[in-house]
């Protein structure tokens, strides 16, 4: 690594095996399983395309929507919170850009600045009502989901006597709006929000590795006080990482209404474990202090891979979440295994 | 011993008490640390350590008297505060994340940053590695994390911390208490190693032995009271572990210290 920059002192550093280096890593139990289920799925499948640039195409399209949120919901869980809103955000936000504009008039791009912006303050509500009441965010943010999912089937009802707004694609600003979030790129149809997942996770391990805000969720997820008597600001780095989650949701939400045309009322519901289980198949502790981006948009490559590759196979697809439930267990065994290997090899 | 007369004593109390309601949990303490020694602060338990170190750290605010560091008066609002004015304390708990590496640690909360606002992370191991190294600890890898370090290293890696950050008063609460013989032994060097660099160490301990190896300046605090003063090479050991004890039970526990 680049510790072989203190050149006088690294003869010490070769001393530590390159094993128990790669064990130390969050996110290799992900990189397994990824390498299991790529070649589980690409030997079963029936259509001779998941392997293909097709099949690279369409799994990614769904890696990217659950990677999208998955990757800010990880740094929140490094940072030791968990926020069970995030699912539900995409639905309010994706309804609230398309009421903003198919019934107050907005063109497009100002109706995404203000949907941003709300997704800000709800992440905001989540951080401040977690840290001033000292309540386990497993439970305000539980509360939010009920109410925002309460709030969507009402606000929905109310204003367009349906469950679902649509006609988006009529809005002012829609054209250029698809284009740089819901295109489709090349001979093989890469969805655009792909590059989007990829930028994401590239910024989300640079903050997390490379600067003082990253070394902040660390110290914050795995001791508050000791954090706090060092001189972090747990109350400012905590709020921020619920304030991102929240607005990431909106964007995947606003992605969602853009690609679609439309947004359901009930879109986002159930998503938040899937974003959670991303996070934990990529290393992430439930308990806070460890993880990694990365390892979280691996895990939603393998989530990506289990949806297309069951249908691929052409076994049926009702069998899904089992898949799921077993991938969870799996990688986080082998994540818990191999991180306390690193540890106790350490002597 | 040395000339405490002449030199500015790096922290000093004067008539320092301290009430929570009607609890009187410090009355009048007077005391000094002078730079470049170890000034012990025994006491049993319910003696008023914990109050008076927080008094010292900036965590509680004396309901009367005076805190002077380096001849001025002080009074600290906060940690923070009390830390900026070069009073650095290790707490029992050690302020360190046990997941996250050394030198992380080692820089949680001032993290030296490259000229475009990134960690600079060869930088700090560098620094990490050779201010462990100063103070004698050899940590060969700082990636591996804090927590698989044994309490006396960690407890070195908290002192270094705070040395490095410009301390000019280290105020350790019961450094050695959850460690072994050998553990303790090399806290103590660590102790000796920070007074060697001119730092003001003030060590709290309820174990007279422990102090009597290390310390310069001896307090025995009791009920809330200073109700001892020993100054090193003016005593013996026994005197301090009979003071401690306070005299009636002294030959039971005596007995015990010496087994």
């Amino acid at each position: 690594m680049s510790a072989s920059a203190a050149a006088p002192s690294d003869e010490r550093l070769t001393q530590v095996s390159a094993l128990t280096k790669l064990l130390r890593r969050p996110e290799l139990g992900a990189l397994l399983g990824a390498v299991v289920v790529f070649a589980l799925f690409a030997a079963a499948d029936t259509t001779g395309n998941f392997a293909s640039l097709d099949g690279l195409a369409n799994w990614t399209g769904v890696a990217a929507y659950y990677g999208i949120v998955a990757v800010p919901v990880a740094l929140l869980m490094i940072g030791g919170e968990f926020d069970l809103s995030a699912g539900v955000m995409v639905g309010t936000s994706g309804l609230l850009a398309g009421l903003l504009t198919t019934e107050y008039g907005l063109s497009m791009w100002p109706a995404i600045g203000l949907t941003l912006a709300f997704a800000g303050l709800i992440g905001f509500v989540n951080g401040v009502l977690v840290l001033s009441t000292g309540l386990p965010s497993f439970i305000v943010t539980l509360a939010m989901y009920f109410s925002l999912r309460g709030i969507n089937l009402g606000v929905t009802k109310l204003l367009t006597d349906t469950v679902r707004v649509g006609g988006v694609d009529k809005v002012p600003g829609y054209d250029s709006a698809q284009k740089v979030l819901a295109s489709e790129l090349g001979s093989h149809l890469f969805y655009i929000f792909v590059l989007w997942w990829l930028l994401i996770t590239v910024v989300a391990t640079v903050i997390l590795t490379r600067t003082r805000f990253g070394n902040w969720i660390f110290a914050v997820g795995g001791d508050k006080n000791a954090a706090r008597n060092t001189g972090v600001p747990v109350r400012r780095t905590k709020i921020t990482l619920f304030m991102c989650t929240s607005v990431a949701a909106a964007f995947l939400g606003i992605i969602q209404l853009v690609r679609l045309r439309s947004m359901q009322a009930g879109q986002g519901i159930g998503d938040e474990f899937n974003f959670i289980i991303c996070a934990a198949v990529g290393g992430c502790l439930l308990t806070g202090g460890f993880g990694s981006a990365i390892g979280a948009s691996i895990g939603a490559s393998i989530i990506g891979m289990a949806f297309l590759g069951i249908s691929f196979a052409g076994w049926n697809t009702d069998w899904t979440f089992l898949f799921l439930g077993v991938i969870l267990f799996i990688a986080v065994l082998v994540n818990t295994y191999t991180g306390r290997r690193a540890q106790g090899a350490r002597k | 011993m040395t000339a405490t007369t002449t030199t500015v004593p790096a922290l000093q109390l004067k008539d320092v008490s301290k009430t929570f309601g009607s609890v009187i949990a410090l009355r009048d303490i007077t005391l000094h640390v002078d730079p470049g020694t170890v000034t012990c602060v025994l006491g049993d338990n319910g003696a008023g350590k914990s109050t008076l170190i927080k008094s010292l750290s900036g965590v509680h605010q004396a309901t009367q008297g005076d805190l002077l560091v380096a001849g001025e008066k002080h009074d600290f609002g906060s940690p923070r505060e009390a830390l900026a004015a070069g009073i650095a304390t290790v707490f029992q708990d050690l302020a360190t994340v046990p997941l996250m590496s050394v030198w992380r640690n080692f820089f949680l909360g001032n993290e030296p940053r490259t000229s475009i606002g990134l960690l600079d992370a060869s930088k700090a191991r560098q620094i990490c590695r050779e201010e462990l190294l100063a103070m004698g600890i050899d940590i060969r890898d700082l990636e591996q994390p804090v927590g698989t370090l044994s309490g006396g290293e960690r407890q070195a890696v908290a002192i270094a911390r705070a040395v490095y950050f410009g301390a000019k008063v280290l105020i350790l609460d019961e450094p050695t208490s959850a460690l072994g013989v050998k553990q303790s032994g090399v806290v103590l060097k660590y102790i000796r190693q920070a007074k060697a660099r001119g730092i003001a160490v003030v060590f709290i301990t309820h174990n007279p032995h422990h102090a009597f190896l290390v310390g310069d300046r001896f307090y025995l605090l009791n009920r809330g009271r200073l109700t001892n003063e020993f100054i090193k090479g003016e005593f013996e050991r026994e005197e301090l572990v009979k003071a401690m004890a306070g005299g009636a039970e002294l030959d039971a526990l005596a007995h015990e210290l010496e087994s």
